[in-house]
């Protein structure tokens, strides 16, 4: 008998199944360790003082942890809709070109205050802005979102590339950025929120993004399980056609579901631009974007559990960063693996234990 | 430098950059002709080429080293196929999911094993697939037009240059003209129906994504021990994907396909030649827009503004026996 279609209590399938996926990752990312003639157990150890030992660990863990909340955001809404977006990278890219030119336009004329808001705005249209195109085309052409978000990302990239060598550039210097940011345009540091833990920040550019971050988490929840529009999202996410049946309009769902999706991805660039650079730099995304598809599938595309993948993905950055000066073998690309091997197990391979576990489930339940 | 002998720098370059495209892009037919999605291209090629090397590196023979990248590829190919297959996972994540294991992996195990970077110690003589010069290159030289084109566009490749377009017909025939072909044509259009014929959907599905893993280890092994003399980090640098973006602008067609890479190749080939030129009347061309165009191209024909591209109809679902 097929297994698939037995129900498992809640906790099975939200705790144990996604609990035992990560070990797995884990386990296999402690082999490649182990192969490399390093000790898992002692590149565990440094890893996590690495991201939670000192204060300033701390805020670079969650000055990462900000910028992986955004784009899992970014890919969960997108997943509500049974759309998958793999162009969070390039929206944020673009993003950042929005924030900049807000930041640019404003920061000699206003406090950051003021110029927040605006910034927020412009990333976020600067993001939904590049996602439209591959919506559109998915909604109206029926052209795959995957291909075209991937293909979205290489042109964001290219075009970035053309307006920081050519357009943005500071004349007379060498380094495709723009100027530093005066205050006015920059999102200040959170060091006031560490003192109240008693943790000294020092130099890690913890900011204020990371408020706006744990805002959008709680407006992603409201918006897909508490209006209209999220439940013709999920609708359509579950059953595109039973959507269409009761009359959820395909195209305009598909298309509003990847503008916010995009806008979310824009929005991370405020952190690293904003917040910590205080200037629009080559490739400042690193990454973040593909993170991003981790964290979603980790966190269940619930924003909670986005929350605390992201964290985690956090404390990999940071530790995996501090690790590898301790551990010169261990590069920082060890990350890059383990990221990988989350989004294997938790994600394509998210059932592998369902047999199983529905076997010993049932033999329990009738002992 | 008169402009003919520009055009034949470039065709020989052409030639040298659409050779990876080429072998990944046949890859991906197979595999999304009989119904499953590789994103996983990309990374195939960029282990495969980090095995390449390192094989070659220890063995000092380029056909091991061929072999060793075959032979991860396929390893990537079978763990795509353990999980979108056997286990019904979704293709597109899995596909994500090794081209981040292979860019990070073919890293860290180089930066151990090594201590270059990332990078593999530089291979010489037998470690390498050297150029082939084609019998009677000297006697034809000198004659206008052929010559040149024969000389430093067909002859002085190497062997997996020839075995590129070589795998063109092959698969074609293979595709189009066998028992095996035609069902894992239909394997990738209708399961249900290849399945009622008594055929097993997964052990078709797998010998597509078998063979995927076998044209991607020629790719990866072109880059690393063909084209350059070592593995460098991140060496595939999106070619997976402009791959992938071939294999959709020729419409998941053999001969089209070689085509659309030569294309790309050819776009590849002309930015690099362009770079810091001006052209009469316009100025410089940004670098960026040959490197963008690609993209770009693909995008435009999957809007159905230059034909429609219709994928395999079953593409990226799990087959379910039961319901």
């Amino acid at each position: 008998m097929s297994t698939a279609s037995v129900p498992l209590p809640n906790w099975i399938t939200y705790g144990l199944i996604p609990l035992l996926n990560l070990i797995v990752a884990f386990f296999i990312s402690g082999l490649v360790v182990w192969w490399i003639g390093e000790n898992p157990f002692t590149a565990l150890r440094l890893l996590i003082e690495g991201a939670l030992g000192r204060g300033d660990a701390i805020g670079f863990t969650l000055f990462y942890t900000t910028s992986f909340i955004f784009t899992g955001l970014s890919v969960a809404v997108a997943f509500h809709a049974g759309l998958f977006n793999i162009g969070s990278e390039g929206q944020a890219y673009i993003g950042g070109l929005g924030a900049a030119l807000v930041a640019l336009a404003l920061d000699q004329y206003v406090p950051w205050y003021v110029t927040m808001p605006f910034a927020i705005m412009g990333a976020a249209l600067f993001g939904a802005g590049w996602a439209f195109i591959p919506a559109w085309l998915q909604a109206k052409r029926g052209s795959h979102i995957v291909i075209t978000t991937i293909m979205f990302n290489f042109i964001g990239a290219a075009l970035m590339v053309y307006l920081l060598v050519n357009v943005l550039i500071v004349p007379g210097k060498m380094a495709p950025e723009t100027r530093t940011f005066l205050p006015g345009g920059q999102l200040p540091k959170l060091d006031w929120l560490m003192a109240l833990f008693g943790a000294k920040l020092g130099p890690a550019p913890f900011n204020v993004s990371f408020i706006i971050a744990l805002v959008m988490c709680y407006l992603v929840w409201l918006l897909i399980w508490r209006t209209k529009l999220g439940y013709e999202m999920r609708t359509l996410g579950i059953s595109p056609s039973a959507a269409v049946y009761a009359g959820i309009p395909y195209s305009r769902t598909v298309i509003i579901a990847m503008l916010i999706s995009g806008g979310l991805a824009g929005m991370m660039a405020l952190n690293p631009v904003m917040g910590a650079s205080a200037r629009l730099q080559v490739e400042f995304v690193g990454g973040a974007g593909f993170v991003g598809i981790a964290v979603s599938l980790m966190g269940r595309s619930h924003p909670v559990g986005i929350i605390f993948a992201a964290l985690l993905f956090g404390i990999l950055y940071q530790g995996g960063a501090d690790l590898s000066f301790e551990m010169p073998n261990i590069t920082r690309e060890m990350i890059v693996v383990i990221q990988g091997l989350v989004i294997l197990f938790a994600g394509a391979l998210e059932y592998m234990f369902r047999p199983a576990l529905v076997h010993v489930y049932q033999r329990f339940k009738r002992a | 430098m008169d402009f003919f002998d520009i055009v034949v720098s470039i065709l020989g370059s052409t030639i040298r950059l659409s050779i990876p495209l080429l072998f990944t892009a046949l890859a991906g037919l197979f595999s999304e002709r009989a119904g499953i999605f590789d994103i996983g291209l990309e990374g195939k090629m960029l282990a495969a080429a980090f095995a390449s090397a390192c094989v070659a590196y220890i063995t000092g023979n380029a056909w091991l080293g061929l072999l060793g990248g075959i032979g991860v590829s396929l390893v990537f190919s079978l763990i795509h196929g353990f999980a979108s297959i056997t286990n019904r996972g979704n293709q597109i994540v899995s596909g994500v999911a090794l081209n981040f294991v292979a860019a990070g992996l073919t890293i860290v195990l180089g930066q151990a094993w090594f201590g270059q970077g990332g990078r593999t110690p530089q291979l010489t003589g037998e470690g390498r697939f050297a150029p082939i010069i084609l019998p009677f290159v000297d006697v034809v030289r000198d004659v206008p037009i052929i010559g040149p084109l024969y000389a430093n566009v067909i002859s002085g490749n190497n062997i997996l240059t020839y075995l590129a377009f070589a795998a063109v017909p092959l698969s074609w025939w293979v595709l189009f003209r066998t028992r095996f072909g035609l069902r894992l044509r239909a394997v990738g259009e209708n399961p249900g129906a290849v399945d009622t014929a008594g055929i097993s959907v997964t052990w078709l599905r797998y010998r597509a994504v078998l063979v995927a893993g076998f044209l991607c280890g020629f790719s990866g092994a072109y880059l690393a021990i063909a084209q350059s003399a070592a593995f460098i980090k991140d060496m595939s640098a999106g070619k997976g994907y402009i791959a992938l973006a071939a294999l959709i602008f020729a419409k998941w067609k053999p001969v089209p396909v070689m085509f659309a890479c030569l294309l790309f190749g050819f776009l590849d080939a002309f930015a690099n030649f362009m770079q810091g030129k001006a052209v009469p009347g316009i100025g410089e061309v940004p670098v960026q827009i040959f490197q963008a165009l690609p993209y770009i191209l693909t995008c435009i024909l999957l809007a159905g503004f230059i034909g429609i591209a219709h994928p395999p109809k079953a593409g990226g679902v799990p087959y379910t026996k039961e319901r």
